[in-house]
C-alpha cells in the first residue's frame, strides 16, 4: 500500500516539476541554513579551542568579577598594581607577571588619525604575550617606574599613521598625551577571533594610569607559570592570596577569576555554542515556514485536483489510500527538499569554511536530524491537506469545475 | 437473491437538503436490471437521471428505499465498503472524460489496476490490451492534452473496462462529442456489452444514441415514466 502511494505520489510530483521545486525551496533553505550554521559554528569552535590550546597551557589570566556563565561576569573591585606585585612576590614557580589595562583611543600623527586601543603594562607584557620588537626598543624598568611618555606600536598602527617614514622617535598623540614612539612590534597577524593583533599601542602602565585612564586600576593580570609546574597549584595559591588581599570572609565567593587557557577555550566555545544554538533556532523557524509553504501548496493542489480526487474515489480508491497518497506527496517533497538542502549546505560549507579559514567539521548527527526534521515537517504539514482530500464527497468532487 | 437481478431498486427516493430547502430528486424509483443488459436512461434535464446513476454507482445512497447490488443492500454499507464495490465490480465513464491531465493514456488506464494492487508486470500488458480494444494502439504515451475529445473518451472507456467490471455506468458519455465521435463511442460500448457481457447503464439525451441500447428507461420528475425494449434488427 505504501509502495502504491509512493508510485502515485511520484507520478504526481513529476507532473508538476516546477511547482514541486518551488514548494521544496522553503525546506531547502531551512535545512541548508541549519547545516551551514552548525558546520561553521563547529569549525570556529574547534579552531578557537585548538589555537588557544596551542598558546600554551602555562598561561593564567586573573580578572576581577564573579564568573556567572559563558562570557559573563559581575562587577567587582578591580585590581591595583600592588596586586600584581604581590602575586609576583608571594607565589612560587612563576615565570612572569604582567598587569594589563587597556581602552580605546584615537591616535593622531600629523594629519593622520586612527582608532585603536592603548594598553598599559610593564615590560613583562612582551614576555607573556610572546611579542618581539622589530625596530627600536621596548620600555625599561625606569620608563615603567617613572611613567614616561613613550610607546611601542603594532604594525597596523604604523601603517595607518606613518606612511613611508620611520616611526621611531616620532611623537603621536593619544587623547591628551603626546608620546614618543620608541619601538615597533613584529607583526603577528590575525588572531583566532579574527581580531588584528597588530592594531595596538603599548605604554608603560604608570603612564596609562596617570595620563590616560586617570585611575590606578589594573583590569587584568597575566601570569605565566614556569614550565613543568602545575598550573592548578599556582591557581590555588593566587586564589588564596587574592582572597586575603580583597578581605573576603570564608562564606563569600571569589570576586575574581583565575583562568587557565583550557578554561578560556571552554568559555569561548561555550559562547560559540550558544550562538550556534541561537542561529539554529532561527533556522528551525525557517524550516517551519517551509512546512507552512508545503501545507499551502498542498491545499492549493487538493483544490485544483478536486475532480481528479473525485475520479480516484469513483474508481474505488479508499479514503486512507487518498490520504496516504497526499501525505506521501508532502513527505517526498519535504524530505527531497531536505536532501537537496543538505547537499547544497555541505557544498556551501566547504566553500565558506575555506573562505573563513576555519576547519570543515562534518557533523553526521546534524545531517540526520535535519533530514528527519524535514520529513517530519512533511508529515505534520501534509496531514491536514491530505485529510481534506480524503474526505471529499466523490459526487461533488466529480462535478467540481 | 430471490431473482436473478444484478441491480434492483425498490421505492428509492433521494432528497437533497432539509426543511423548506428540501428537494426531492427521486420520488420512488423501482428498477431491475439483469446481467448483460444495455440500458439507456433518458429524460429531461433535472428529472433525476444523474441522481439515480450515482446511487446505482454506489457513490451515493438512497434517502429511503432499498438498493440491492448483487443481492447486497448498498444502503447499509460504509463509505469504504462502497469504494471496494466500485473498485471490484463497477466501471465509470463521465461526460467530461475525467482523465488525469499530464499523465499518459497508459498510466490513466493503469490507474484502476494500481488500486487493485496489480504488479507492473501484469498491469502494463492489461492496460495496453484495453487501449487496443478501444483502437488506441500507438497512443499509449500521449497525454490527454495531446488527444482529441473522441480519443480521450476512448481512453476513459479503456480505463473503465480494463478491470473487466460487471457493470459499466456512463452518464452522458457522448455529451461532449460530435455525432461521428459519438457513434464510435456507442459502437465501442455495444461491442463490450455484446462480446464481454458487460452490463451497461448509460444516460443520454439523444434518441440516436439511445437506439444503440436494448432497453430505454424514461425519467420524469424523479419517477420512471416509461420503460421499454428496443426492437433492433
Ligand atoms: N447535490 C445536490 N444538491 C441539491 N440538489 C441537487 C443536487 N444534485 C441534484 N440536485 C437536484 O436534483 C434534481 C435532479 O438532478 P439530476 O439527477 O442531476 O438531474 P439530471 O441528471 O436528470 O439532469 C435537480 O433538480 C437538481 O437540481
Ligand atoms: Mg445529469
Amino acid at each position: 500500500m505504501l509502495g502504491n502511494a509512493l508510485l502515485l505520489a511520484l507520478r504526481e510530483l513529476r507532473r508538476n516539476v516546477m511547482r514541486s521545486f518551488l514548494t521544496m525551496l522553503g525546506i531547502i533553505i531551512g535545512v541548508g541554513a541549519v547545516i551551514i550554521l552548525v558546520t561553521l559554528g563547529n569549525g570556529a569552535t574547534q579552531q578557537v579551542t585548538e589555537q588557544i590550546a596551542s598558546l600554551g597551557s602555562n598561561l593564567l589570566m586573573v580578572t576581577p568579577g564573579k564568573r556567572m556563565g559563558p562570557g559573563q561576569s559581575s562587577a567587582a573591585p578591580s585590581f591595583k598594581l600592588a596586586d600584581a606585585e604581590a602575586i609576583a612576590r608571594e607565589t612560587s614557580s612563576l615565570k612572569t607577571v604582567a598587569p594589563v589595562s587597556s581602552r580605546g583611543v584615537t591616535a593622531i600623527y600629523a594629519n593622520e588619525n586612527w582608532s585603536t586601543s592603548v594598553t598599559g603594562s610593564t615590560e613583562e607584557y612582551f614576555t607573556v604575550g610572546n611579542r618581539h620588537i622589530k625596530k627600536g626598543r621596548m620600555f625599561t624598568a625606569s620608563d615603567a617606574r617613572l611613567g614616561t611618555a613613550v610607546c611601542v606600536i603594532g604594525e597596523t598602527v604604523r601603517a595607518k599613521l606613518f606612511d613611508r617614514q620611520g616611526p621611531i622617535g616620532q611623537h603621536i598623540r593619544l587623547n591628551k598625551l603626546s608620546c614618543e614612539v620608541i619601538g615597533l612590534l613584529e607583526s603577528k597577524g590575525q588572531s583566532t577571533m579574527g581580531t588584528d593583533q597588530d592594531d595596538l599601542i603599548i605604554v608603560p602602565l604608570r603612564t596609562f594610569q596617570r595620563r590616560i585612564a586617570g585611575n590606578e586600576d589594573v583590569s587584568m593580570i597575566q601570569v605565566s607559570v614556569k614550565d613543568g609546574y602545575s598550573t592548578e597549584r599556582v591557581k590555588q595559591e593566587i586564589g588564596r592570596l587574592l582572597r586575603t588581599r580583597r578581605h573576603l570572609s570564608a562564606n563569600e565567593d571569589d570576586n575574581f577569576n583565575v583562568m587557565d587557557m583550557k578554561e578560556i577555550a571552554n568559555m569561548l566555545s561555550g559562547t560559540t555554542r550558544m550562538m550556534t544554538g541561537l542561529l539554529g533556532a532561527v533556522a528551525a523557524v525557517s524550516l517551519l515556514v517551509g512546512g507552512i509553504g508545503i501545507m499551502n501548496i498542498m491545499l492549493v493542489s487538493v483544490t485544483e485536483r478536486t475532480r481528479e480526487i473525485g475520479t480516484r474515489l469513483a474508481i474505488g480508491a479508499l479514503e486512507r489510500e487518498v490520504l496516504l497518497q497526499f501525505l506521501v506527496e508532502a513527505v517526498v517533497l519535504s524530505s527531497f527538499g531536505g536532501i537537496i538542502g543538505i547537499v547544497f549546505a555541505l557544498v556551501a560549507s566547504v566553500g565558506l569554511t575555506g573562505i573563513m579559514k576555519v576547519p570543515f567539521v562534518f557533523n553526521m548527527p546534524i545531517v540526520l536530524i535535519a533530514f528527519l526534521f524535514s520529513a517530519a515537517v512533511g508529515v505534520i504539514f501534509g496531514y491536514f491537506p491530505a485529510r481534506k482530500a480524503a474526505r471529499l464527497d466523490p459526487i461533488e468532487a466529480l462535478r467540481y469545475e | 437473491m430471490m431473482n436473478t437481478s444484478l441491480i434492483e431498486l425498490r421505492g428509492v427516493t433521494k432528497t437533497y437538503g432539509t426543511g423548506t430547502a428540501a428537494m426531492q430528486a427521486l420520488r420512488g424509483v423501482d428498477l431491475c436490471i439483469a446481467q448483460g443488459e444495455f440500458v439507456a436512461v433518458m429524460g429531461a434535464s433535472g428529472s433525476g437521471k444523474s441522481t439515480c446513476m450515482n446511487i446505482l454507482g454506489c457513490l451515493d445512497t438512497p434517502t429511503t428505499g432499498i438498493y440491492h447490488f448483487q443481492g447486497v443492500e448498498v444502503g447499509t454499507l460504509t463509505r469504504n465498503q462502497r469504494a471496494l464495490l466500485r473498485r471490484h465490480y463497477l466501471g465509470f465513464v463521465f461526460q467530461g472524460f475525467n482523465l488525469l491531465n499530464r499523465t499518459s493514456a497508459l498510466e490513466n488506464v493503469e490507474l484502476p489496476l494500481i488500486y487493485r494492487h496489480f504488479s507492473p508486470a501484469t498491469r502494463h500488458p492489461q492496460a495496453r490490451r484495453a487501449l487496443a480494444q478501444v483502437g488506441l494502439t500507438g497512443w499509449e504515451h500521449h497525454t490527454p492534452g495531446e488527444l482529441s475529445g473522441g480519443q480521450q473518451q476512448r481512453v476513459a472507456i479503456a480505463r473503465a473496462i480494463v478491470t473487466q467490471p460487471i457493470v459499466l455506468l456512463a452518464d452522458e458519455p457522448t455529451g461532449n462529442l460530435d455525432s461521428a465521435r459519438s457513434i464510435e463511442v456507442m459502437e465501442l460500448l455495444t461491442s463490450f456489452n455484446r462480446d464481454q457481457g458487460i452490463t451497461i447503464v448509460m444516460v443520454t439525451h439523444e434518441p440516436d444514441m439511445a437506439a444503440f441500447a436494448k432497453r430505454v428507461v424514461h425519467f420524469r420528475d424523479g419517477l420512471i415514466e416509461k420503460d421499454h425494449h428496443n426492437h433492433v434488427g
